[in-house]
């Protein structure tokens, strides 16, 4: 850390509690980069829309009572029969995109996020669980991680999808075991270095319980990294399950996700109505980019090897 | 090394038989095997002998050595839908799926490189910073949206390309193939572009690494220092050593662009393996399920093992810290 930013940061707030802690330090270091903070605030704005949708959505997607079969089909911009207007257009069913992609958002996020955060509960403590075990168990585990990661992830989600069948719940499992290796490897490569510390010498001493040594003591000190992979995971889960639905192998048509209504909008694109496929797509694009710039950034702050 | 080739092959050995039992049980446990493989039109009697003939009766694990003695001899089951051998099947639909797989690598590679080597040279011009934006976007980009505007540009709004399906095949030994015709290579354009992109970006990254990296070398220096001509350093001594591990890359990467040819060949109806085994996990097509499953598991397993002979003989490392451990 520079004093540059430390004094920069000195006169702007004069007030006794600028000290600089680590939160702090982490916080202004992001900042540096315009376009990853640009990015926080995309993502935030699309998380909040997502939250809210239910709330700040012009329309229903899926009550049908306030679906208008006449609107069906019809251009961004026209006035539908209700004297609405359909800004992104309508679906075949006369079902606003722009609620239709509201409700989307809160499906791809929810998959996304949930699958990236079991799995990285679930890989974080194997991970841990090797590097700190060591021998047999160590063997084991990064035998399977090896094995997995040898395949691409397209391919483990098809053959999971395939034994499961549709459904939200079964693309969450198909995600967490697509991914959990990721997070392994990674929490297992810190946590090598960092078990030979001092500190975990001393706990070990103590003869505190291994679960102890291991959530408070060795995982904290195995985030950053973490982090860092949790966050490009998210948006490679949003990624995955977008395809995976828009091959009719994900979420079922109750619960469409932005990929199954890129897919709903396949047949009626050959006959020029773009908006049905375009605008989810653009939906998932921003989602993805804004993620994949905050954990570049992340990334950036977070390596040790970086630091000025 | 013959120790090693051995050690390598008893492990792939054991990997494809782990991944056989998971198949197995992926498929004959979780879901129901009487629905699975028998065709949903079968009246009672008919399923009870049915069941007995494919010994559905006996405990799982002699199912399973039943599966695996027909596996072995090529016997995967029978499609519900197209009543014919699911391995046959497959191996039909395989030439459409490398056919495209190779169309996409060769266009990574005619694309990517020569981009690469341009935000190489010059990391701070303004076209660079264009090509490393566009390499981001080529990685975030879902492939499937991709896909669908590309149909939609270039064959619904112009009119340039047909949108979906092969087109015409010419015959090369005893197998169709649609690069040999002009409107086979048409229909093959936009698929072949669209499985490319994702590997475009990675070629332009590796390329423009690796000419940054080999332009502070003291050779390309002493050969400037020559007086030879720019294009003669960059061309032969530059171009010439980025060249091989950017290949390697993209030889590694075959793999993973036949397991993501099943969703542009989803997108534009090529009619490859991918397609089909996504048609039959829609139908339920269980028997094609399998097969495709366990072929593909064996060309996995196959270019790993290659890739990593091929490494073991390029760097002598490898082989050494695995008779070390």
């Amino acid at each position: 850390m520079s004093d540059a930013t430390l004094n920069g940061a000195a006169p702007a707030a004069p007030r006794k509690d600028k000290v600089e802690t680590p939160f702090r330090r982490f916080v202004s270091e992001f900042a540096e980069s315009k376009i990853a903070v640009a990015g926080l605030i995309v993502f935030t704005a699309i998380a909040l829309v997502a939250i809210f949708a239910p709330w700040i959505a012009p329309q229903n997607p899926y009550d049908l009572a306030q679906l208008d079969i006449m609107d069906g089909r019809m251009e961004p911009g026209t006035v539908g029969g209700g004297g609405f207007t359909y800004w992104l257009g309508t679906d075949d069913q006369g079902r606003d995109m722009m609620s239709g992609i509201m409700y989307g958002l809160r499906i791809s996020l929810m998959v996304g996020a949930g699958s990236a955060l079991i799995a990285c509960v679930v890989g974080a403590s194997l991970g841990l669980l090797a590097a700190y075990a060591g021998k047999k168990t160590d063997t084991v585990i990064m035998r399977l991680v090896d094995l997995q990661l040898s395949f691409p992830s397209i391919l483990v989600a098809l053959m999971i999808l395939a034994f499961l069948g549709k459904g939200i719940m079964n693309v969450v499992i198909a995600l967490v075991i697509v991914e959990w290796a990721y997070y392994a490897r990674t929490v297992r490569g810190t946590a090598l270095v960092e078990r030979r510390r001092e500190y975990i010498e001393a706990a070990q001493c103590l003869a505190l319980p291994t679960y102890r040594i291991l959530f408070r003591h060795l995982l904290p000190n195995c985030l950053p990294p973490l982090i860092v992979v949790a966050t490009m995971q998210v948006a490679r889960a949003i990624a995955l399950e977008a395809t995976l639905s828009f091959l009719g192998l994900g979420v079922p048509i109750t619960e469409p996700s932005l990929g199954l209504l890129i897919a709903n909008g396949y047949e009626y694109m050959l006959s020029g109505k773009y908006w049905i496929s375009f605008y989810p797509g653009i939906a998932l694009l921003i989602t993805i980019v804004s993620i994949n710039l905050v954990g570049d950034q992340l990334r950036d702050v977070l390596n040790p090897r970086l630091k000025k | 090394m013959t120790v090693y080739l051995v050690r390598r092959l008893i492990q792939a050995l054991f990997v494809v038989l782990a991944m056989s039992v998971i198949v197995f049980v992926g498929v004959f446990a979780i879901g129901d095997p009487v629905e699975i493989l028998i065709s949903p039109d079968a009246d009672q009697i008919e399923r009870e002998r049915a069941v007995q003939a494919l010994g559905l009766d006996l405990p799982l694990w002699q199912q399973y050595l039943v599966f695996l003695g027909n596996a072995l001899q090529g016997d995967l089951g029978r499609s519900f839908v197209f009543n014919e051998p699911a391995l046959k099947l497959i191996l039909q639909r395989m030439p459409a799926t490398l056919e495209l797989a190779f169309g996409a690598m060769f266009l990574s590679i005619l694309i990517g490189l020569p981009l690469g080597l341009y935000a190489g040279l010059r990391p701070n011009a303004p076209a660079s910073k264009a090509i490393m934006a566009g390499s981001i976007l080529g990685f975030s980009l879902p492939t499937f949206w991709v896909g669908l505007m590309l149909i939609m540009v270039f064959a619904v709004q112009l009119g340039w390309l047909p949108s979906t399906g092969r087109g015409d095949t010419g015959t090369l030994f005893g197998l169709h193939w649609s690069f040999l015709t002009v409107d086979g290579l048409a229909h093959m354009a936009m698929p072949a572009l669209n499985l490319a992109l994702f590997k475009i970006s990675l070629v332009i990254r590796l390329t423009r690494a690796g000419v940054r990296e080999t332009m502070l070398m003291d050779y390309v220096k002493f050969a400037r220092a020559k007086g030879l001509s720019p294009a003669r350093v960059t061309f032969v001594h530059v171009f010439k050593n980025i060249l091989i591990p950017v290949v390697t890359v993209v030889g590694l990467e075959l793999g993973s662009t036949i397991a993501f040819s099943v969703v542009t060949e989803s997108v534009f109806a090529w009619p490859g393996m991918g397609k089909l085994i996504i048609d039959s996990i829609n139908v339920l097509d269980r028997p094609v399920i399998v097969a495709y499953l366990m072929i593909i598991v064996l060309m996995f397993i196959t270019i790993n093992l290659i890739v990593d002979l091929t490494y073991s003989m390029l760097d002598p490392r490898v082989r050494l810290e695995t008779k070390g451990t």
